[in-house]
């Protein structure tokens, strides 16, 4: 019998602990076909976050350390300078990223730090059970705004590729959502260039993907995809914010 | 090793890392410890190795810990204020099991304290270098050649039990020249089965984490690290002393002062004081029996530290009660000086005749 679909090899057997309608495990799906079809598996190392994906190490097929709250990047810097043949990547939250490893982040970043960062955005601080992420929208309700985000006192949201986008160690970033099948063919786009870009050296990587957390927004996971498009991809608009060769030396530099 | 040359401590320790094998360096500035990197970022790029500044200690030591789980020997080097962002990223390696290097050229505190020599991070680097039931090896050099010995062997001791060490400096001696050698050949790391190299699609994926989320698994985990640090408390005290043999006063003292401590000990006997020095040199693990044994031939005992009285605290845990225990201690960046010092232990004499 012709095999039609497999599971992809990226991924271990292990069952997740996502909760229902999230998509966190399409986003593991996705960074791990591009890692098979890319044939870089066994020469692959990733750095979890503190965050719902904490556990990515029981379910990403390859080498796997976990990082302390906010400092993958740094983590993965530490890999990728013992190993620079090797492909290094995180996979963090948006408070992971973007509260308490800001600077980590921005720096790995100035760095052109060759590595390959995931960035799930789903406005929300999700394993702590829903307070005011980062990125939480203008009056959107948390178990920490309770009365809806009032930017004039918790200040506005992070725009992390909006940010990045003039950072010069920045060889490539994207901003993709996995909330319709056409989103999600364009994420798995995005991640797969991203990893070439990282095989090419070309410097630091970024997607950043809208992701739902049904459970703290207390929607239904259909209701969730519908907030994705209605309320975070106009504050959050998606597209392409950076590709380019940022290790190119300028002339003159002697290194 | 018959080579001599005339280093700075920091630039000595700083060069035996290297001959250790060191090739992962990543630091961020601050006095008095500046003399490290200064001198890695020189050497390193010469002999294909890794200087890099972090943009905080809190990136470098973790840079260290994605270093340590590729398998490299890693290092960090830091001072006080410094050394309290990395306590985070210590205890994350500390739990994950991997080896590192951290030093700390401790000045005066708290706070932003001061940059004088001090020893008043002792309670952080052996009671809580970071947060949960864990340890750290900490040895404590006295001088700059010591220095150069005991980076090599906290380099081979952390790899051997997988744990990270601290090597506790104080600025005198991170600016004090003297001669030093080196070994002439440091033996290769051993091969690390554990370390995250990629799969290479032949083995099953390597995982370093720290997070047990069933208390019973965390729990044994915990006691089975426990049980490592068994072994170092039996194989691996180290301590020295000093004209103890005849000796009826025992100066207890470490690092930079033990060295003052022992002019301190020759003043006294010129006066007629038969004075010893006890200097731990391993300060986790402590050397608490070898301390009790040699504190039942002396009548008194006195601890001399850069601080308020840290490492007292186990000067009378170990002495348990045998004979009385004082101290005395300067802070903020003074050094004391063998004459303050040999006035202590002569009052010790008068008070006790
Ligand atoms: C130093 C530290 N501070 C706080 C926490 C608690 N904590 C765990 S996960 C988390 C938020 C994670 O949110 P995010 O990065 O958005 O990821 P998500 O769970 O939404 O996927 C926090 C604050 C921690 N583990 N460590
Ligand atoms: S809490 Fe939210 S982000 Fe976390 S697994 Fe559940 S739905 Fe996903």
């Amino acid at each position: 019998m012709a095999v039609i679909f497999q599971k992809t090899k990226g991924l271990t057997d292990c069952e997740t602990h996502y909760c229902p309608g999230c998509t966190h495990g399409i986003v593991h799906r996705l960074v791990a076909e591009c890692l098979e079809e890319l044939g870089v598996l066994g020469k692959t190392v990733g750095v979890c976050p503190v965050g719902c994906a904490v556990m990515a190490y029981d379910y990403f097929n390859c080498d796997m350390v976990e990082a302390p709250h906010g400092r993958a990047p740094a983590v993965a810097t530490g890999i990728k300078r013992v190993q620079p043949g090797n492909v290094v990547f995180t996979y963090q939250g948006d408070g992971d990223l973007a509260a308490i490893g800001t600077a980590e982040t921005i720096h790995a970043a100035t760095r052109g730090e060759n590595i390959t960062v995931i960035f799930i955005n789903n406005a929300i601080y999700g394993m702590t059970g829903g307070q005011m992420a980062p990125t939480t929208l203008p009056g959107q309700v948390t178990q920490t705004t309770p009365y809806g985000r009032d930017t004039g006192y918790s200040g506005f949201p992070v725009k992390v590729c909006e940010l990045l986008q003039n950072v010069d160690g920045v060889a490539f970033a994207e901003r993709t959502a996995v909330n319709t099948v056409a989103h999600i063919r364009q994420a798995k786009a995005a991640i797969k260039k991203a990893f070439t870009c990282q095989l090419e050296g070309r410097g630091f990587s970024i997607v950043e993907v809208l992701s739902t957390c049904p459970t703290n927004w207390g929607m239904t996971p259909v209701e969730a995809l519908g907030w994705v498009e209605e309320k975070m991809i106009p504050y959050y608009p998606l597209g392409n914010f950076a590709d380019r060769d940022v290790h190119r030396k300028p002339e003159g530099e002697n290194v | 090793m018959s080579q001599k040359y005339l280093m700075k401590g920091n630039e000595a320790l700083a060069e035996a890392a290297i001959r250790a094998h060191c090739r992962h360096f990543f630091g961020y500035p601050i006095t008095p410890q500046t003399e490290v990197a200064a001198y890695m970022a020189k050497r390193m790029p010469k002999i294909g190795g890794t200087y890099l500044q972090a943009e905080s200690e809190v990136a470098a030591i973790n840079m260290v810990l994605g270093a340590a789980s590729a398998g490299a020997r890693a290092m960090t080097s830091s001072s006080s204020p410094g050394i309290s962002l990395k306590t985070e990223g210590i205890s994350y390696i500390a739990a994950s099991d991997l080896p590192a290097l951290i030093i700390n050229v401790m000045r005066g505190g708290p706070g932003l304290g001061g940059i004088q020599p001090s020893q008043s991070d002792y309670w952080q680097a052996t009671r809580a270098p970071g947060h949960g039931d864990a340890q750290l090896l900490v040895y404590a050099p006295s001088s700059v050649q010591e220095m150069v010995d005991l980076v090599i062997r906290a380099f081979e001791t952390g790899e051997k039990y997988r744990c990270p060490a601290m090597l506790l400096a104080d600025g005198m001696l991170g600016q004090m020249m003297e001669p030093v050698s080196f070994p002439d050949e440091i033996a290769l790391p051993a091969s690390k089965p554990w370390a995250l190299t990629g799969t290479g699609e032949k083995r099953r994926p390597n995982i370093i984490n720290s997070l047990y989320l069933t208390p019973s698994q965390l729990e044994e985990i915990v006691r089975k690290r426990f049980e490592r640090y068994e072994l170092i408390k039996q194989n691996e005290v180290l301590w020295d002393s000093y004209r103890l043999e005849d000796a009826e006063y025992m100066v207890v003292a470490y690092g930079a002062t033990a060295r003052i401590c022992k002019a301190a000990v020759e003043i006294a006997r010129e006066m007629g004081v038969k004075a010893g020095l006890f200097r731990p040199v391993t300060l986790w693990p402590y050397p608490t029996s070898q301390l009790a044994e040699c504190a039942k031939k002396v009548s008194r005992i006195l601890c001399v530290e850069m601080s308020m009285g840290q490492m007292v605290d186990d000067v009378r845990l170990a002495v348990n009660g045998t004979c009385p225990v004082s101290f005395y201690g300067r802070t903020g960046g003074i050094v004391p000086t063998p004459e303050e010092i040999a006035q202590q232990i002569t009052a010790l004499a008068a008070a006790k005749a």
